[in-house]
């Protein structure tokens, strides 16, 4: 799942259950989770196959 | 502040009786608790019946242990028998705990007088105290002003002298925070260290528990006694000579978003301490910036998943701001949570490497100095920032990385408030972290 399909879900979600007060909350988590996904040390399987970092 | 250490030897000599110092706490309580809300519950005749007891063993001549007579508070998030740990929340107000934490039961085998249970951040799940079902905690030193949090019943307990020592959690700056902010010592252990069986959790991956004491030496007596038996040193501990002593500055990230009277407070103390013999070389954790992301992916997880069922069944039981936070704790995707734990990981290598060569890291305890209610962002240098980020700022990456780190004071800014030092130990090695500690303190004493 995207961030931006997530986001959508979870906006969609928080208006449902009456909490729209989350949704400013929602895009500021989406950002650090940007963030997070953009990190270098993430793993994908069209890189270089994942090392122990102890050995 | 009356210090444990003084305390303990004026028992010792007869100069003083744990009863008069138990009433002594109880009547600030009385008097000051009204305005600081620093306690939930004040448990006076348990208290004063300890303390009778101490004094009658103390007569005859038997020593209990370390603090034997001496009146300490709990966070009140810590399992005490046979007394509500609310975890400042209504959600918990019916909760009795049948036993003690192991902490706690640690503390009375040392001989500790327990005069109540302090007020904090709802279920710690934040940083200024001040969302609690019991109402803010208000600092000693401004009452417009937070305690810093989570455990800032604690922090103004101690600074306000309702009593000599308290035990906290913390986890990503909840003793050292409000240590910073009330002017006093905060000692974040080792991860795993001081055992949290007993104590409502956060998240258990990062939550630490820890003491909040007057100085340094007591956060140490405080800290010694909460270890099993056979890991116990010993009551006190010398200063590392500060001439040859190693600190890394943490640059980068660390000083980049400062309050202008704690990064001066914080680098003048550097300069004094390397005019002592101290030698300070510049380090770094180069995915510092990642930090935030890291955290809050790990809090959110842990706390959705403690808090999952009792938010769909009684949600109107939490303060507003906290019942939001753990509301949308629950989106975090499963996906993001492991990476958050890989990062994690990263964080923890790279603060070993900082620590590389050097006895301890040196950097502020807290961006900013306490606060005003309400307060949504605060000004630093390169522009406003959110409070509850600045807060975290400085304390946070040693929760993800599990090394130990001590909040001491580092000075006042243009208002008065507290400024708080913070330095990082190695793993394994608190004991030194102490003692590097007791040094600077003797310096910024001087």
């Amino acid at each position: 799942m995207t961030i931006a399909e997530w986001l959508a879900a979870a906006k969609a979600d928080a208006e449902k259950r009456g909490l729209p007060e989350l949704i400013p909350m929602l895009e500021g988590l989406a950002q650090a989770t940007e963030r997070l996904r953009a990190a270098d040390w993430n793993d994908n399987p069209d890189k270089d196959t994942p090392r122990d970092h102890d050995q | 502040m009356i210090t444990i250490s003084d305390v303990t030897a004026r028992l010792a000599r007869g100069e003083v009786t744990s009863q008069k110092l138990t009433e002594q706490c109880l009547a600030k309580i009385q008097d000051l608790n009204p305005k600081l809300n620093a306690f939930i519950t004040v448990t006076g005749d348990e208290a004063l019946a300890q303390a009778r007891q101490a004094d009658k063993e103390i007569a005859d001549g038997r020593r209990i242990g370390p603090l034997h007579g001496i009146p300490i508070s709990l966070k009140d998030l810590i399992d005490q028998k046979g007394i509500a740990t609310t975890a400042a929340s209504l959600v918990r107000k019916d909760h009795m705990a049948t036993d003690d934490a192991v902490v706690t039961q640690r503390l009375r085998e040392a001989g500790a007088v327990f005069v109540g249970k302090t007020n904090l951040h709802e279920f710690a799940f934040g940083t200024t105290s001040e969302d609690s079902g019991f109402g803010p905690v208000r600092n000693p030193h401004d009452p417009s002003r937070s305690p810093g949090g989570s455990s800032g019943g604690s922090a103004a307990a101690i600074a306000s002298g309702m009593s000599l020592g308290s035990v906290g959690t913390d986890t990503g700056g909840s003793i050292r925070i409000p240590a910073a902010a009330c002017g006093i010592v905060g000692l974040k252990p080792e991860w795993g260290h001081i055992s949290a069986s007993g104590v409502v959790p956060l998240s258990r991956q990062l939550d630490h528990v820890g003491p909040l004491a007057a100085s340094v030496a007591d956060a140490w007596l405080l800290y010694n006694a909460m270890q099993p038996n056979s890991e116990q040193i010993g009551d006190a501990l010398d200063a590392m000579p500060l001439k040859g002593m190693r600190l890394g500055k943490l640059s980068g990230y660390f000083f980049d978003r400062l309050d202008a009277d704690v990064e001066r407070s914080v680098l003048e103390t550097i300069e004094r301490l390397q005019k002592r013999g101290a030698k300070v070389v510049d380090v770094s954790v180069p995915h510092a910036g990642d930090m935030a992301a890291i955290y809050l992916h790990l809090v959110f997880g842990d706390a959705a998943e403690y808090h999952g069922r009792t938010l769909v069944t009684r949600p109107q039981d939490y303060t507003p701001p906290v019942r939001l936070r753990l509301e949308m704790a629950g989106y975090v995707l499963a996906e993001d949570y492991i990476r958050a734990l890989r990062g994690k990981d990263l964080i923890a290598r790279e603060v070993d490497r900082a620590l590389d060569g050097v006895d301890a890291l040196v950097l502020p305890a807290l961006a900013i100095p306490a606060p005003p209610f309400g307060a949504v962002t605060m000004p630093v240098k390169g522009g406003p920032d959110a409070v509850r980020t600045l807060m975290l700022r400085c304390s946070q990456p040693f929760n993800l990385s599990g090394h130990p780190a001590i909040s001491l004071p580092c000075g006042r800014s243009r208002d008065g408030l507290p400024i708080g030092l913070q330095l990082v130990g190695h793993k394994g090695r608190t004991p030194a972290l102490v003692q590097a500690a007791l040094a600077v303190e003797a310096v910024l004493a001087s």
